[in-house]
């Protein structure tokens, strides 16, 4: 990334909504024209600050949806009950509306697509947001290392990106895309359901030898589950690159 | 209750604020334990009167940073050392 | 004033302006959580408070001598630095007056202390004449661990930040010594009616 992209304070900028794709029931995608974006690099976040109309503020930061190559800046957002954010970006926000949001922010948990390691990216519920940033940057590098998403879902009618997931595994690109749903288990089903476990990753994970890169994304408790069953195995902790969400994943 | 613990990642945005460049991939000796951590990894709470930031390996804090009245006070003695590599051209 | 987002209220909020609530606040009706720290896991078989630093004797309390002093139940307004007030908050717990009870100390302020090495200063003052107490219920319930519970400490009257979960003692001193948040920006005193939230305040 250019010099100037890592130094230097970053300013708070307006994008103007264009588009909005729902992708579940709660989960909603939305595009944005941001026109002084520097650009980004895949796993990275933006800031995204509301003010309401007698100054308060409230400031939560969203993973980048879209790959570096895209056109449109892409946040896929969780509408959470009792969030205080998440339910006007996702039912208040419209089309033409500004948003100020600062970015990209992140140089830890970002995928450059020249590695040729293995990739192992382990996603819980919106935790895959930033991970989906790295697989539509791989499609568009043409990265053929192999690759694995092992995707965790409450139900079949939550899997976010189900069928662009379906679509890029389906393109020989070497992408393998594994659903784990914890709460349903539908008829004609042949991924897994249940939590992610041990037996789960040692199926899904390469031996440690083939020292794979890895990236968990998720709520807090469902990081840590999975970077130390991961660390368990034999995988070095420092090729897991991990990032929380906190309870509800944002 | 550690569904409240977040990590570096989440202040990404406030130590570019206090330190001008990207700093999650900085590397931060703990001042109690020694443990060697990039910010990306380290125990993040914000949801309290200020971030706190703490050793993923002892808990002890490494990082306190408080804002208010267009100020920070930022407290580094739980880091004894910080390893950052200058952005690429 | 600058750019607002369109339509966005936030969480429910109340700043109408009331006596009850001071300078720069909204009242809630939730309760939020904040936390330093990871929530410690308290064993009250183990569990003691104590008195302790300028006093002849220091005193203990197991547990179960703990729960049979003779305890209150309050009702206060709490107020917190970062601006939000919840009224008629219920507590139950024993004052600080009746834990100092017959104490005889030079100290004029006091370091209030918990597990996981948090820490407030409050002057001795600040904390005796029915201003400050230990408690264990919140809401008639017992104190949930991520509100402090199983004890935390209570001082209504000073923002919410000095009242301190997972307490386990109060050490008498000569000196004041600023605790975790009053040595890294907020106010060593923290008066909310005064609104002395940070340093230089």
């Amino acid at each position: 990334m250019a010099r100037a992209a890592l130094l230097g304070r970053l300013e708070w900028q307006f994008g103007t909504l264009a588009e909005v794709v729902p992708e579940t029931p709660r989960v909603s995608s939305l595009y944005l024209d941001v026109p002084d974006w520097q650009g980004h690099l895949a796993g990275q976040h933006v800031d995204v600050r509301l003010t309401a109309d007698d100054g308060y503020q409230a400031e939560r930061s969203y993973s980048i949806a879209s790959a570096p190559e895209d056109h449109r800046l892409a946040l896929t957002v969780e509408r959470l009950e009792d969030g205080e954010v998440s339910p006007y970006l996702v039912g208040e926000l419209r089309i033409g509306d500004r948003l100020e949001l600062r970015g990209p922010i992140g140089g830890y948990f970002v995928w450059r697509g020249d590695e040729q390691r293995p990739l192992l990216l382990v996603g819980g519920g919106s935790g895959v947001v930033p991970l989906m940033s790295m697989l539509r940057h791989r499609a568009h590098v043409g990265n053929r290392a192999p690759a694995r998403l092992l995707f965790s879902s409450r139900t079949l009618a939550d899997v976010i990106y189900r069928e662009e997931l379906e679509r890029l595994a389906a393109s020989a690109l070497g992408l393998q895309v594994l659903h784990t749903l914890t709460r349903e288990k539908p008829a004609g089903w042949t991924g897994y359901t249940r939590r992610v476990d041990e037996a789960m990753l040692r199926e899904v994970a390469w031996p440690r030898q083939d020292a794979p890169d890895v990236f968990v994304c998720g709520p807090t408790p469902f990081v840590e589950a999975v970077a130390s069953l991961l660390v368990g195995m034999g995988h070095d902790a420092r090729s897991i690159k991990t990032e929380r969400f906190g309870a509800t994943g944002g | 209750m550690q569904d409240m613990k977040l990590d570096g990642n989440a202040i990404g945005g406030l130590l570019r604020e206090i330190f001008a460049m990207e700093m999650t991939t900085a590397v931060g000796t703990c001042a109690h334990c020694g443990a060697v951590n990039e910010v990306g990894r380290v125990a993040v709470y914000i949801h309290a009167p200020g971030t706190v930031v703490r050793c993923p390996d002892c808990e002890q804090v490494l990082m306190r940073v408080v804002r208010g009245k267009g100020r920070y006070w930022v407290d580094l003695t739980g880091v004894r050392c910080l390893e950052l590599a200058e952005p690429e051209v | 004033m600058g750019f607002v987002s369109r339509g966005f209220k936030g969480r429910r909020r109340d700043a109408a302006s009331s006596s009850r609530v001071p300078p720069g606040q909204y009242v809630v009706t939730d309760f939020p959580v904040l936390s330093a720290g990871p929530t410690p896991r308290v064993n009250l078989d183990q569990w003691t408070f104590t008195i302790e630093g300028e006093i002849d004797e220091p005193r203990r309390w197991t547990w179960k001598e703990f729960q049979a002093l003779p305890a209150e139940t309050v009702t206060k307004d709490i107020h917190c630095v970062t601006k939000w007030s919840k009224l008629d908050t219920a507590w139950k717990g024993v004052s600080v007056d009746a834990l100092m009870d017959g104490v005889e100390t030079a100290a004029d302020y006091t370091t209030v202390f918990s597990d996981g090495g948090y820490t407030t200063n409050l002057a001795l003052e600040d904390i005796t004449g029915g201003k400050a107490w230990v408690v264990y219920e919140f809401d008639g319930q017992p104190l949930h661990p991520e509100h402090g519970g199983p004890v935390r400490f209570l001082v209504p009257h000073l923002y919410f930040w000095k009242s301190a979960k997972w307490v386990r003692g109060i050490r008498l001193q000569k000196e004041e010594h600023p605790g975790f948040w009053e040595s890294n920006g907020y106010h060593v005193r923290g008066d909310p009616w005064r609104e002395q939230r940070y340093w230089g305040d």
